[in-house]
């Protein structure tokens, strides 16, 4: 592991010590938050995933229906039939902050005042009634799985960053700092040797001097 | 403002959801519905509904969509079944978060 190129000054070294203090306490923070939302993917991936399969196989058989319904009546009556819809759906959308990542929340406002079927029941079959009231009671497990997927993308996205972000802290700069507070621990150590010497080299100089005068 | 619905797919298959009180966009190209994603996008649709058969083709713009809250864009089936590419999603989410998929192991 390469050091960083400082100076070997004791300045340098506290500097450095401080770092490396921070740069700990951050890597566990990190790692814990990446425990806590692999923990909270899990769960939502796996209501994702139910949620899923229940809509992808209710929705094709509703829009399946409504296939048949258009085969056995007139194509074009049927989309004169569905052309006004009497009801509107409307959205509540807000953001949640789930670890602190800001996340979509929607609530569905179904205005239920206005009659579900928009047609007379002569013109169409019972099968396109069938259809429109299972796609009506479907709308509120679409948006809940709008919501859980996107929540579930968007964790998915946070925790390969925060990974990304305890492995470089792990493996490249915590180490990186160890070393070179330790390179400057012994160029310190080195020089104070170096100097004891120099002393002791000075003082038999000097003895010396003294005896032959 | 940022509350409505919108579906996105073949003629046939969207239709019903106009019943259902959402707003319907038909498209039958990638290309189609590529510019259709970003007109809605700029109108601010909170969730954009789009069939899977036509997702497949423009993969690379739902993924740049994936980072933001809104607009949420979901891939679902269209009156032809589902071929799987919504579940796939799941799959890769799932992949790229814990590192290997868990959750369709035993089937």
């Amino acid at each position: 592991m390469a050091i960083q190129n400082v100076n070997p000054t004791r300045m340098e070294m506290k500097r450095l010590k401080e770092r490396l203090k921070t740069a700990t306490r951050g890597h566990k923070l990190l790692k814990d938050k990446t425990d806590e939302m692999v923990r909270q993917f899990i769960l939502l991936a796996r209501e994702n995933k139910r949620l899923r399969s229940e809509v992808e196989s209710q929705l094709s058989d509703a829009l399946k229906n409504f296939m048949l319904a258009k085969t056995v009546a007139d194509t074009r009556v049927v989309e004169e039939a569905v052309m006004m819809p009497s009801r509107r759906v409307e959205l509540q959308c807000t953001k949640r902050n789930l670890m602190n990542i800001g996340v979509p929340h929607i609530e569905v406002k179904q205005d239920t005042a206005g009659e579900l079927y928009p047609y007379s029941f002569l013109s169409v079959t019972s099968r396109l009634d069938d259809s429109v009231a299972t796609l009506d009671k479907l709308i509120v497990s679409l948006i809940q799985l709008a919501e859980v997927e996107k929540t579930c993308n968007m964790l998915a996205e946070e925790i390969e960053k925060n990974k990304r972000r305890v492995n470089a802290l792990e493996n490249i700069m915590i180490p990186q700092m160890e070393e070179t507070i330790k390179y400057i621990e012994m160029k310190l150590d080195e020089n104070e040797r170096a100097s004891t010497v120099r002393l002791m080299k000075v003082k038999d100089i000097i003895a010396k001097q003294q005896q032959s005068y | 403002m940022n509350n409505r619905v919108a579906v996105i797919g073949d003629k046939d298959s969207i239709t019903a959801f106009r019943a259902a009180g959402l707003e319907v966009f038909d498209a039958t190209t990638a290309q189609e519905a590529e510019k259709l994603i970003k007109q809605l996008t700029d109108e601010h649709f909170a969730v954009i509904f789009i069939t899977e058969q036509l997702a497949v083709g423009i993969s690379d713009t739902l993924a740049k969509a994936k980072v933001k809250a809104y607009p949420a864009i979901i891939p679902i089936p269209n009156a032809d079944g589902s071929n799987g590419y919504g579940m796939s999603g799941i799959k890769k989410d799932v992949e790229k978060a814990i590192g290997t998929d868990i959750l369709f192991k035993e089937d």
